[in-house]
């Protein structure tokens, strides 16, 4: 009796251990299998292949869904396996997309790529975030709980609850109790809804609001619409706020470009009095410096930028000294003149550069520094590119303000500007100055150049587009005056983007120039007049 | 005296002689006008349809030219320069005495040469994606008509990606203003709220997209799926999809679909934040069939350079070409009436291994593709019309234009025929 009974536990110990075993061996052959299916015919197929992948749980299944989100997963032509690939120099390096056993290096026609779309990019992204809950980087982790924010239903609940128990960073917690909350918004307890709102009170997660306008469309109790109304006008409180700052930067970053493009411009108009029409021209030049920098050193495109700011300056620079003494030294106190040679130089500088190089745009990379965006919080980010180009302009305007002031070639250029005989008469070389000062703005305008390749197209009709908007930034702020230019482009800026929320770009455009004109009609100098004897004529 | 008169006689004679041996010489040849800029602004676009219509040409004489004459390819620049286009119209027409020209790519080009057209009779081939509103006798119209591009877009987002918001962003000219006009009367007949349409248009070459795109964000963060139709003109696109990169948003969150770039356009930027948005067109390179691999092996032989792509536009030139060849080999002669006439019902086959038919509205039946951008700057179709669509020249979603049709067979010959009044209103476009 004793005898059977352990034979018989034993057996059904055996055949536990079996089903044990083989419901391993089946997981990992189920995950096979899912994989595999990933290769599917159409986007319907793969969308439910990458739902079977994620439920499995295995291992792998992260490293393999993040693999086709980002391009990598490819299958081989001969045997339809599912890989990963590793682009090397000539084809690739193969790994099992299942098992991630290598499969060694093949070329580029043995395998093709499994196309990926929108849908299943979002399909990816919702199921890694599920997948990387657990993920060690607190950033993984914040980037997933965000993504999770606009899918969650009180389903989620056990799932982020289990999160915030092991959470150990504090931005990630507050992530998870907003998901939470936002989950208890749906519930059937009136003081769950309550807590809830309690707690997304004056939270700006783009969700929070949606969520609770949807809340207000149905909900009947009365307290709970009206605790739903403050957090909405608590948030929305919060939203302008936060908006305005935004129009500000965006206002600054504009202006930021407005100063780059007509600083050197205020050197050879505001100083010099040249009109010159090739200033667009020189920032052209320093962009398409820019670019040959970057097809010079393609494998540290990271630092091109730091090596094209002088380089730009050089080649702008010669360039502009090569105009002054060729062209514009015979036609000085002449303006119709030179306004009329330099639009024929900005021709000739724009055809050479579509002879030699091509009449097509170029592409400028963009180093991963100046990609992406600084984020304070859900709704106001600043993106780096215009973030950087800010700075930079400001520092160039103090770099150019030293030069002019602390110099012994500042003050010869402003000894030349005020008083041209005077200064001849105590030895000053006035040709040699003329060239530098004429020089040195055309260098700032190529600098200018290597700061707008990041922002727009490279190519020969760049430059146009800036001229006019540079010299209304040196007229508005005052002919002669930096100061002047830096106060005219900064408020141009942000005038223009306070405008354009309501009128629209174009009119923003068109208002901003009826006000410079109405503006120059009253103050005919500018807004900082020089004062003096050079400024009578 | 009587000498002199011989002499008078003789010389006519030798002159008239001279001028007979000329006028063979020149009816031994058909000439082939092509009115592209080669320089101004359009010139990136333009200088490729070009160098197509002169790869077509050569194509065509090495097969042994038409009606047993050799082709001739008379090139002129219009520069980009929208009056000098009707200038060079009456240049080609006039003094080079073409038999067919193929040009044009902005609708203001096209708007004013169309009188120059009409006036002395020629032919023109039009290749490139339009705001439809406009029928001429004189002009093929061989790019897609707003229902060929624009609507099944829109029912693209609407049906398979379930968009509910919608932003119209353009340039702002004619094709956007009237594109747009038209998606809008589309979108509200499909029970789209006001509410939910955001349109904008900014100025040519515009670069500053940083409040525009934080609009585009807010927009879209109001809980229902939102897209953009763009109709963005050239340069703009490529800060525009720039700042929708550093601004985070991704195609999956608000995608963007395109009608104004293709190939050519990717080629020259940075194509890694555009990865994933749309284009809609009738034609992709990288559209899997038998005539565009046999394409673009000749074009790259042609252009000597294997990088170039091929585009829309292209394709459209290339059916307009074959078409004029098989009615100029179907009317025997390359009178203008004759060929015009014998242009309706024309069928060639396309590029992406189906057919092309000359209606009788002077528009042509195309497939409409949707592709994904790739980082290599290659579209990857996602979705496809089951058919082809026939080009509507007048929108039957604009309130005057609903009511107009075209037909240029023989007992109608109108191209603004309106069937509520049964008056053909006689307006030349």
């Amino acid at each position: 009796m004793i005898g059977a009974r352990t034979a018989f536990s034993s057996l059904m110990f055996g055949l536990l251990l079996l089903a044990g075993m083989g419901a391993h061996a089946l997981a990992a052959e189920d995950f096979t299998a899912a994989v595999q299916s990933l290769n599917a015919k159409n986007f319907t197929a793969k969308g439910e292949a990458i739902e079977a992948v994620a439920a499995t749980g295995h291992d792998r299944s992260v490293v393999v869904l993040r693999a086709m989100l980002d391009g990598r997963l490819y299958y081989r032509k001969k045997d339809r396996r599912v890989v990963i690939v590793e682009r090397l120099d000539k084809g690739f390096r193969l790994t099992d997309a299942a098992t991630g056993e290598t499969l060694g290096e093949v070329g580029k026609r043995k395998v093709r790529k499994i196309a990926i779309n929108n849908k299943l990019r979002k399909r990816l992204r919702a199921a890694l975030a599920r997948l990387s809950l657990a993920h060690h980087d607190p950033r993984v982790r914040h980037q997933s709980v965000t993504e999770m924010l606009a899918s969650v239903t009180p389903d989620t609940i056990p799932l982020l609850e289990s999160a915030l128990a092991r959470e150990t960073d504090e931005a990630v917690s507050e992530l998870l109790r907003t998901a939470l909350a936002l989950a208890a918004l749906a519930s059937t307890d009136r003081e769950q809804r309550l807590q809830a709102l309690r707690t997304l009170e004056g939270n700006i997660q783009p969700e929070v609001a949606n969520r609770i306008r949807r809340l207000l469309d149905k909900e009947k109790d009365g307290a709970v619409r009206a605790a739903a109304q403050r957090a909405l006008t608590a948030i929305e409180d919060k939203l302008k706020f936060y908006g305005f700052l935004e129009t500000l930067f965006f206002g600054l970053s504009l202006g930021s470009v407005l100063l780059l493009a007509a600083i050197g411009l205020a050197i050879t108009f505001g100083v010099m009095g040249v009109i010159n029409m090739a200033h667009g021209e020189l920032i052209m030049l320093g962009a398409y410096t820019t670019y040959l920098v970057q097809a010079l050193m393609p494998d540290h495109l990271e630092y091109s930028l730091l090596v094209a700011i002088p380089a730009a300056f050089l080649v702008s620079g010669l360039f502009g000294i090569a105009i002054e003494r060729g062209v514009i030294r015979f036609l000085y106190g002449r303006p119709l003149e030179t306004l009329l040679a330099t639009f024929g130089i900005s021709l000739l500088l724009q055809q050479l550069v579509r002879t030699t190089i091509s009449a097509q745009n170029v592409t400028v990379a963009n180093p991963q520094w100046m990609s992406g965006s600084l984020e304070i919080n859900p709704v106001l980010s600043l993106t780096y590119n215009r973030l950087y180009i800010l700075l930079f302009a400001l520092l160039v305007f103090i770099v150019l303000l030293l030069i002019l002031k602390k110099t012994s070639l500042g003050l010869q250029v402003r000894a030349v500007s005020q008083n041209r005989a005077m200064a001849r008469a105590i030895g000053i070389r006035s040709g040699w100055v003329d060239a530098m000062t004429f020089g040195l703005g055309s260098g700032i305008a190529g600098v200018a150049g290597v700061a707008l390749s990041q922002l727009t197209n490279v190519g020969p009709n760049m430059g146009q587009a800036y001229i006019i908007d540079s010299f209304m930034v040196v007229v508005f702020g005052g002919v002669g005056n930096l100061w002047g230019t830096l106060v005219g482009a900064f408020s141009l800026g942000v005038i223009n983007k306070f405008l354009e929320p309501w009128s629209g770009a174009v009119l923003a455009k068109i208002v901003v120039l009826v006000f410079i004109i109405l503006f120059i009609q009253k103050r005919p100098r500018g807004l900082f007049p020089q004062k003096g004897r050079s400024a009578e004529h | 005296m009587k000498s002199l008169k011989e002499r008078l006689t003789g010389a006519a004679a030798a002159a008239a002689l001279g001028l007979a041996a000329f006028a063979a010489q020149a009816g031994d040849t058909i000439k082939v006008g092509v009115l592209h800029s080669l320089s101004g602004t359009m010139a990136i676009s333009e200088t490729t349809l070009k160098d197509t219509v002169l790869m077509l040409v050569e194509e065509q004489n090495k097969q042994g030219g038409l009606l047993g004459k050799k082709l001739e390819a008379v090139v002129v620049d219009p520069a980009s320069n929208w009056p000098l286009f009707a200038e060079k119209a009456r240049e080609l027409l006039q003094k080079h005495k073409v038999d067919v020209v193929f040009g044009c790519w902005t609708s203001v080009s096209r708007k004013s040469v169309l009188p120059v057209f009409e006036e002395l009779n020629g032919i023109l081939f039009y290749p490139v994606q339009y705001e439809g509103e406009e029928s001429s006798r004189n002009v093929f119209y061989t790019g897609a008509a707003p229902n060929q591009q624009a609507i099944p877009a829109v029912d693209y987002l609407m049906n398979e990606l379930g968009v509910e918001r919608w932003v119209l962003a353009g340039t702002d000219y004619v094709y956007p203003r009237t594109t747009n006009k038209i998606l809008e009367a589309y979108l509200k007949s499909k029970g789209v709220k006001d509410e939910d349409i955001m349109i904008n248009y900014t100025p040519f070459g515009h670069s500053d997209w940083q409040s525009i795109v934080a609009d585009i964000k807010k927009f879209g963060s109001a809980g229902k799926k939102t897209a953009v139709v763009s109709t963005i003109n050239g340069d703009a696109n490529v800060p525009f999809y720039k700042e929708l990169g550093n601004q985070g948003i991704s195609a999956e969150d608000i995608p963007v679909v395109a009608f104004s770039v293709g190939e050519e356009e990717l080629s020259g930027i940075d194509t890694k934040p555009l990865v994933g948005h749309l284009a809609a067109w009738n034609y992709f390179m990288s559209v899997d069939s038998e005539a565009n691999d046999e394409f673009i092996e000749k074009w790259h032989a042609f252009i000597k350079d294997e990088d170039r792509v091929t585009n829309d536009p292209m394709e459209a030139h290339v059916i307009g070409f074959n078409m004029w060849v098989k009615a100029v080999e179907k009317a025997g002669t390359t009178d203008p009436d004759a060929v015009i006439d014998a242009m309706i019902g024309v069928t060639v086959p396309n590029l992406s291994g189906g057919y092309a038919t000359m209606m009788p509205n002077h528009h042509l039946t195309k497939p409409v593709l949707i592709g994904e951008i790739q980082e290599d700057g290659q579209f990857e179709v996602v979705w496809q019309t089951p058919g082809t669509v026939v080009g509507d020249a007048w929108s039957d979603y604009l309130p005057g234009s609903r009511d107009i049709i075209s037909d240029w067979r023989a007992p109608l010959s109108c191209g603004n025929y309106n069937v509520k009044t049964g008056k053909c209103s006689g307006q030349n476009f």
